[in-house]
């Protein structure tokens, strides 16, 4: 993985990530008194999470201080597991087979709900810094960065409508891509993907098993096909 | 949608930036002798300057834009969530068609993402022949905004210049891949075939016609008074709101931002190997988007010559297992894609699958400066703003 030759993170870039989080850290300071609750590396990227009542705070002092001046997008994620889930050797490919268990990311979370975002420097050039901050289940509300970013304002109204966080100060909590009357939180991972639900994955059909695995006899996948393409014909 | 959605004049949102702060569009106040009451004008869904279903709500005063509010959304088609149930090497399949015109730029990031979480890397001639096909279709996508951009201010004859380019060149992608716009052509660890026979010499003397044809439309459209007084200091991005908005590529290199990811990135592709430069311009309008990206097509067909050359012989692939599983990680990979910044963030969890992809494409971020971008604009200029702009609805909607 990381420590692989293929995957060398240049010195260089490992150092600007360093001096980010340092400078960072400087403006900030960490938990409990200052905003950083934990930082990681993902792939030579510096990963920060921070308190959510900071949320804004950070904003400001990587635009304002630390000369982030791009925002590249912020978004959400959902922890809770897949619940749809292929058994491993089934020979459903209608979903991949996911973890059952509830784990978190690069520098972890405290429950489902996480915030995340992306800045960049155009002046820079390579710095970049991720940023996260965890929603409890029962309030999902964060401060807005409309004010700071005002491209944050499409991409606030994406993560209400498909995780239904809600941004305290934005101007407009609209539905962006999904019709008005559109009731749910579509990215949510209870939220189901229909079109599996109502019909077969269409793929089932098709999977030969691996040769030498155990239960290469029990699949009749090759018979039925031809016998289907026999029919058909 | 249906009419009720339509916002009425007062639900309109505010813009949160005070256009005051920045000077140039001091001149665009509202005329108050002249005030005729506003006027709610719906363009769109379809209109051709629009590169898909954009519907944009207008309110004017007279001639000029008092406000304007895209809606987007008429083609999601949910990719994020459908990541969710598909596996890596299906995955390729959905995101060629997010910018369906440079399907082969969009490969890549999420390719070299599943590529760093596996510690894969692909072989050096793989990883030449990925930026040759990158630089075609960026050059296929300039091609067709090169000359769509007269025909939005009223010249016809660039529009069948433009259409004329870029077929070579999608018959050069056609040659390789076997998909004129859906390549579909990368594997984690590589690409799926070698050239075909002959290529190199046929794609030589395509890169020489691409050379010439951008002197053409340097004399047709970015010399001709006409188009000029129709583009020159129309929708002005200033620097620092560009890059706050997110608008990122030709788009904010036109602002004057000296900033492309193929140099100033993580490393990707072969971009280091070659003798280019990043073109900019200072005035941020209309005209030096549109010049800015005919400079960036004569630099890909002179990047595409130099690879050409280059090439190093060797194996396509990588060795991958055959099934492909990514190993617990977050990472993030972004490019250089002809529209701006496409990147990916890729959280996987072991699985064949990734558990969630967060799928940051260009034209979503460049677009939505337009309200702010169109308040104070008179109506013919909305279409030469929207056209030089240059976004694709399918990297909106994703």
């Amino acid at each position: 993985m990381a420590d692989d030759a293929a995957t060398e993170v240049l010195p260089s870039r490992r150092e600007e990530a360093t001096e980010a989080l340092t400078r960072l850290q400087a403006e900030l300071g960490d938990a409990p008194n200052g905003a950083i609750v934990e930082h990681a590396d993902a792939f030579g990227d510096v990963v920060v999470r921070v308190r959510r009542d900071a949320w804004r705070e950070v904003a400001q002092v990587c635009k304002e201080r630390l000369g982030f001046d791009y925002l590249c997008f912020i978004a959400g994620i959902d922890w809770m597991p897949t619940p749809l889930v292929a058994e491993e050797g089934s020979g459903d490919t209608s979903t991949p087979a996911q973890p059952k268990e509830q784990t978190y990311g690069v520098a972890g979370s405290d429950g489902r709900y996480q915030l995340f975002a992306i800045v960049e420097s155009t002046r820079r050039k390579s710095w970049r810094l991720i940023l996260k901050t965890d929603l409890p289940d029962d309030d999902l509300h964060a401060d807005s960065w409309v004010a700071v970013y005002p491209g944050a304002d499409w991409h606030e109204r994406e993560a209400w409508e498909m995780y239904g966080f809600v941004f305290d100060g934005h101007p407009s909590l609209r539905h962006l891509y999904l019709p008005s009357e559109f009731e749910g939180h579509p990215l949510r991972k209870d939220y189901p993907l229909l079109a599996r639900e109502v019909k077969p994955w269409p793929g089932l059909v098709d999977v030969e098993p691996m040769p030498g695995v155990a239960g290469d006899d029990e699949t009749p996948a090759v018979e039925a096909s031809t016998s289907d393409g026999g029919e058909t014909a | 949608m249906t009419t009720t959605d339509l916002p009425q004049p007062g639900e309109l949102p505010e813009i949160a930036v005070d256009p005051a702060a920045f000077g140039h569009l001091a001149g665009a106040q509202v005329n108050v002798e002249l005030d005729t009451g506003d006027m709610v004008l719906n363009i769109g869904p379809q209109h051709p300057a629009t590169h898909g279903t954009l519907r944009l709500v207008v309110r004017l005063d007279g001639e000029r834009v008092v406000a304007a509010d895209p809606i987007i959304g008429y083609m999601h088609r949910g990719y994020e969530k459908l990541t969710e149930y598909r596996t890596y090497p299906q995955i390729t399949t959905l995101i060629n068609r997010i910018d369906w015109l440079s399907s082969f730029a969009n490969e890549v990031p999420f390719i070299a993402a599943a590529e760093q979480l596996m510690g894969i890397e692909a072989p050096p001639r793989a990883q030449y022949q990925r930026t040759i096909l990158t630089e075609l279709s960026r050059i296929a996508t300039f091609l067709l905004f090169l000359g769509e951009m007269g025909l939005q201010v009223g010249a016809i004859t660039p529009a069948f210049y433009g259409f004329r380019d870029r077929e070579y060149v999608l018959n050069l992608i056609e040659a390789v891949t076997g998909g004129r716009f859906h390549p579909n052509f990368n594997r984690i660890g590589g690409i799926k075939d070698d050239l075909p026979w002959g290529w190199i010499s046929e794609c030589r003397g395509v890169m020489n016609k691409v050379l010439t044809s951008c002197d053409e439309f340097d004399d047709l459209v970015a010399g001709n008074p006409i188009f000029q007084k129709r583009t020159r200091s129309i929708g002005i991005i200033p620097q620092e709101l560009g890059a706050a908005y997110g608008v990122s590529g030709s788009n904010l290199r036109a602002s004057g931002v000296d900033w492309d990811l193929r140099r100033d990135g993580p490393k990707y592709l072969v971009y280091d190997e070659l003798d280019w430069q990043v073109w900019t311009h200072p005035d941020g309008d209309s005209f030096s988007r549109y010049w800015v990206r005919l400079q960036e097509t004569r630099e890909s067909a002179r990047m595409v010559l130099q690879l050409l050359d280059q090439m190093p012989s060797g194996p396509l692939m990588a060795k991958v297992p055959r099934i492909i599983k990514v190993p617990e990680g977050e990472v993030f990979v972004n490019t250089e894609n002809p529209l701006g910044e496409m990147g990916y963030y890729v959280i996987s969890k072991g699985a064949t699958g990734p558990f969630r992809t967060k799928i940051r494409s260009a034209s979503f971020s460049n677009v939505s400066i337009l309200p702010w971008m169109l308040r104070g604009v008179y109506v013919p200029d909305i279409v030469t703003i929207l056209a030089s702009l240059y976004f694709i609805l399918g990297d909106i909607d994703r």
